[in-house]
């Protein structure tokens, strides 16, 4: 770990500010991801702002029938919540998927989403890394890769998006709402908020710096069957190969979003459009361009049959 | 004390105490954080310095230059440690590769420097400015590349590298029923819960060093010889221990970088190695690759047998010994076992649980599985048909000094209900899973080493003990207790147990599973010496005084033991050694595996969903803790099974997966209901304790139960563990 100045920001704005005016900031909130990279040298934070004290910690909901998530609602609070559980079952089953019970304690929404790649190659300082040290190479590719990604992937980079409690935001067309230094406000839809690799790995999302997450929104709830399924080695405490989720509508549409395969959280209008025809044609509308290694390229037919088996469970519901 | 005959009837005979179920006398203090572990020591060592390892960033080659200035002028900096100033070391006798490399580089992470400073971070933050510049050298990765170019290893603890019996080709050629297949097993780390860490102060030229380590007398011989200081100038103390697996039988990188950091700051330093450096800075366990043999008649009964293995490790080192077992498990007149080693250029290869038996059953039971199908006999049946009372390379003339494998099958096939198995692969299912069961012999060698206790009275009648033998979370406070209260005729809490310190006398130490019965024969030589002590003082003569409620009695008369030691106490200290009764019997212990899984029929997700075995191991000295041992081993078989392996970069010559997050164990979610049952056995060829081991032997054949489960649910065989759902998936679509 390097040394490093901290703050503990009083608002949104002076946190925005704050993270702005030094080179090299960074907001901490849970912790969970940042502090041990920090500790491998992967993040050098010259100052960190601390915005655990901002209040942003309550669903509410909005005007248009949706809900607002603030950005520090704990994953743990998050998935025990009432109307998640009733209206976005979804968000809920992916988010105890995810992690272990003390990490989703101190785990906030705006950070799971930030969250960076598990690539092993990008956990060891002294192997190349492109999204870790631009320009040194991609150890992984022709690497052990049996974890990393098989869509969006890039010469630069094949690193997979490890989270679960994203893929179900992607799928509920989730929007993050931002502040920064200046008070402007965006929302950006989560489908554009994470960045491909192309030849600029180390650019994850679209967030400027010193712009700040102040909270998740949910458009009004959609109804219909919500599943999230979570493929790993072992039945806890593992990110996925592949995971799944979905919302399978009474009218025989339904939605998906994946983990495990993309660059970032992955769905497609593709995808969503087979719907009526199975899994196997929602596997291969989703899977167009899938790029695959030696050691991932099972994560071609593991997305599909994983689609079957939900679709199976989906028939044996109806 | 000799044990060279068989014991007759002995005070541990009464059960008074030994072999009883009792919670860990240790235990309060471990669950309330009050049993210190050694990077806690700040009692011992206050003011301690910090220390962090820079390891190595190439697998082999030479270190071309250093530079330290900027990490030296980083803040808090003390001082920096390297091979340039460490001055002469020599490599431990237990070491492969040297604990401190440079100029020569052996393997990555292999440790390069010790940067001490006065706190943790700025150590470690100073330790990322020590700049290296390599001159890497080609180095050997691969051990399936390397097989022909395996070499008859040395002679190590797995006895000969090969060994043969009959005509096995012979036989083979002429067999009814032949099977030959190839098995492999992927390198593992031991991945237990307290990383290594080691407090190192000097006082003069006297070092104490508060350390993690199984094996007390080898850390302090070791440790002296590659400081080139007498052993009587070095201390260890290691009373707590959070688990080993044979991770720390050997001196390791931060008990001497303690103790060089400590000697060059002048003051005590120290060092743990991080989690995500001990795959690649520690030893392993190597991986292999196994043939196996077996002609049979059509009933399955085994004329021939063949197992050779290939593993590979640094120059200097050892194989796997993964056929060991092969010569003592079933009959056949006809047998051959090679082990041949590679070089490789990965780090360095050791013990780890069960080393040889762990992955060498994982081979042999599935194939036992495979004989059992192509003969169409049960594989319970299989076994027992197979079953052999002597060591069948010597012939009869060796026979075992207990062996009841025939009863463990038959109680364990019935307690998990065996019989309602379908036979045919693939039949049975429970929702999206496919459910199938698979069992698998256990068998681990027992080992017995020599091994001394101080025993004690004092002037309140309560019973102290000493023994370097460690407790590596096994139970071995409470066993040791429990034998020193049934041997002098005390309630368990009027026992005091101190362990893992040099100043004690030399014990077994714990590895091989020798140290429960070896430790506790000790502390029974101790006592036998102690009796006589407290008999003759009692004016009794020895062999007829009895020891029960504090007291020595003789017929009607008795002496509260508090009188007869006094103000001063009276001690005994002794050892027991061993003769040749391991030559002249082959001594084992053995089970039998049942395990049940689930395969989901879309992803091919193998969840265990119950796993039962049965376990003869000779006395059972605490019930309690030795189920503990088992269930815990039975946990590492389904790692072993289904998720553990080290992940080998074949270009870079590293274990990629170097962190519990990527390297995957077993979690609380992934482990169901085990059931365990322990024959009972008295083995009074073994020590006096009439007691063998169970340490090693619940991992030994549980994986392959495992792997005999998913056969019987899918019908597909895997024979390249860990047995992973992409395996299974690719197997299906072929």
């Amino acid at each position: 770990m390097k040394p490093f100045t901290y703050e503990r920001a009083t608002s949104v704005e002076a946190a925005a500010r704050a993270a702005a005016s030094v080179q090299g900031a960074r907001f901490i909130a849970g912790g969970t991801n940042l502090l041990d990279l920090m500790k491998l040298q992967i993040e050098t934070p010259t100052h960190l702002v601390d915005v655990n004290r901002l209040g942003l910690d309550r669903i509410e909901k909005t005007e248009e029938g949706g809900l607002r998530i603030g950005a520090l609602v704990r994953n743990t609070d998050l998935a025990a919540d009432a109307t998640v559980r009733r209206d976005y079952a979804v968000l809920s089953r992916a988010l105890v998927a995810g992690a272990s019970g003390q990490l989703r304690n101190k785990a906030t929404t705006a950070g799971n989403l930030l969250q960076r790649t598990r690539c092993p190659y990008f956990y060891d300082t002294r192997m190349p890394c492109n999204k870790r040290k631009p320009g040194s190479g991609c150890g992984a590719m022709k690497g052990v890769s049996r974890s990393l990604a098989i869509l969006g992937v890039s010469d630069a980079c094949i690193a997979q998006h490890p989270s679960d409690m994203a893929v179900a935001m992607r799928l509920l067309d989730a929007q993050v709402d931002t502040v920064d230094a200046t008070g402007a406000r965006r929302a950006i839809p989560i489908a554009d908020f994470h960045l491909l690799p192309g030849d600029t790995p180390h650019k994850e999302t679209v967030l400027k710096a010193g712009e700040i997450i102040t909270s998740v929104t949910l458009p009004g709830p959609i109804g219909g069957t919500h599943v999230y399924r979570k493929v790993r080695d072992r039945a806890s405490y593992a990110f996925a190969l592949v995971s799944v989720a979905a919302i399978f509508g009474k009218d025989g549409t339904a939605r998906f979003a994946f983990g495990g395969i993309g660059a970032k959280p992955w769905r497609t209008a593709e995808g969503d459009a087979a719907a009526a025809q199975g899994a196997q044609a929602v596997a291969e509308a989703t899977l167009a361009g899938a790029r695959t290694t030696h050691d991932n390229d099972f994560k071609r037919p593991l997305v599909e049959k994983t689609l079957a088996s939900l679709y199976r469970q989906q028939e044996a519901r109806a | 004390m000799k044990f060279d005959t068989p014991a007759g009837q002995n005070p541990i005979d009464q059960g008074r105490v030994i072999g009883i179920p009792h919670d860990r006398i240790d235990g309060a203090a471990k669950v309330t954080g009050t049993a210190p572990y050694a990077y806690e020591r700040h009692d011992a060592a206050p003011n301690a310095a910090y220390g962090w390892i820079v390891g190595s960033a190439i697998a082999k080659g030479r270190i071309a230059a250093m530079d330290l200035r900027a990490a030296e002028a980083s803040p808090g900096v003390l001082g920096i440690v390297t091979h340039a100033n460490a001055g002469k070391l020599t490599k431990g006798s237990m070491n492969t590769a040297h604990l401190l490399g440079g100029p020569q580089i052996e393997h990555y992470e292999q440790a390069l420097a010790l940067v001490v400073a006065d706190t943790f971070e700025n150590a470690r933050a100073a330790a990322a400015l020590v700049r290296i510049d390599y001159a890497p050298e080609d180095g050997k990765f691969d051990l399936a590349a390397e097989r022909l170019n395996g070499v008859i290893p040395p002679q190590g603890f797995g006895g000969p590298a090969d060994t043969k019996a009959g005509d096995f080709d012979g036989a083979f050629a002429s067999a009814a029923v032949k099977l030959e297949q190839t098995y492999t097993t992927p390198d593992q780390s031991h991945a237990m819960m307290e990383p290594h860490a080691s407090i190192a102060a000097w006082n003069g030229d006297k070092l104490t060093l508060w350390t993690s380590n199984q094996m007390i007398a080898w850390g302090v011989g070791d440790m002296a010889k590659t400081l080139g200081i007498p052993k009587e100038n070095v201390r260890l103390v290691s009373p707590y221990i959070g688990g080993g697996f044979g991770s720390k039988l050997f001196l390791r990188a931060d008990a001497l970088l303690a103790a060089l950091g400590a000697r060059q700051v002048g003051r005590p330093v120290k060092v743990a190695i991080a989690r995500p450096q001990i795959p690649n800075n520690t030893t392993h366990r190597p991986a292999t690759i196994q043939r196996i043999r077996i002609g049979a008649d059509k009933d399955g009964v085994i004329d021939a047998i063949a197992h050779e293995v290939w593993s590979g490790d640094l120059p200097g080192g050892g194989p796997e010994t993964a056929a060991q077992q092969t010569r003592l498990l079933y009959r056949g007149d006809n047998r051959l076992t090679a082990h041949r080693l590679v070089t490789l250029n990965l780090p360095e290869g050791n013990a780890m649980r069960a080393p040889g038996e762990a992955v060498g059953l994982l081979a042999l039971e599935v194939a036992m599985d495979e004989l059992a199908e192509a003969c169409g006999v049960d594989p319970v049946e299989l076994r027992i048909r197979n079953d052999v009372q002597y060591d069948p390379e010597a012939g009869p003339q060796r026979p075992f000094s207990s062996r009841k494998l025939v009863e463990c099958l038959r109680a364990g096939a019935d307690r998990f209900g065996w019989s309602k198995r379908n036979p045919r692969p693939g039949q049975v299912r429970d929702g999206r899973w496919l459910v199938g069961m698979g069992m698998a012999s256990a068998f681990r060698n027992n080992l017995t080493e020599k091994s001394g206790a101080r025993i004690g009275v004092d002037g309140q009648g309560r019973v102290i003990v000493e023994t370097d033998m460690t407790d590596i979370g096994t139970g071995s406070y409470t066993i040791i207790a429990q034998t020193a209260a049934e041997m002098l005729g005390v309630d368990l809490d009027q026992v005091t147990v101190r362990l893992g310190d040099s100043r004690f006398p030399v014990s077994s130490g714990s590895g091989g599973q020798w140290g429960a019965n070896s430790s506790t024969a000790g502390v029974y030589a101790a006592a036998m010496a102690l009796r006589a002590k407290l008999a003759e003082k009692a004016g009794y003569p020895a062999d007829q005084a009895q020891f029960d409620d504090g007291l020595v009695r003789l017929g009607n008369q008795s002496q509260p033991l508090a009188a007869l030691a006094g103000g001063q106490g009276l001690w005994a200290e002794d050892s027991m050694e061993y003769g040749d009764l391991d030559k002249r019997y082959a001594q084992a212990t053995f089970g039998a595996h049942f395990c049940e899984v689930g395969v989901d029929m879309d992803t091919a997700e193998v969840r265990v969903r119950r796993m039962g075995g049965a376990f003869a191991a000779g006395r059972i000295l605490n019930p309690k803790s030795a189920r503990s041992q088992v269930i815990g081993a039975m946990t590492m078989g389904v790692g072993a099974a289904l998720m553990e392996a080290l992940d080998v970069d074949t270009r870079f010559g590293f274990f990629v997966n170097h962190d519990m997050a990527e390297y995957q164990v077993p979690v609380h979610a992934d482990i169901p209901d085990q059931d365990v049952l322990f024959i009972e056995e008295l083995d009074d060829k073994s020590s006096p304790m009439k007691a063998k081991g169970v340490g090693e032997l619940g991992i030994c054949g549980a994986g392959a139960a495992v792997a005999n489960a998913i056969y019987n649910a899918t019908g597909i065989r895997l024979r390249d563990y860990p047995l992973t759902l992409d395996k299974l998936l690719k197997a299906q679509a072929a």
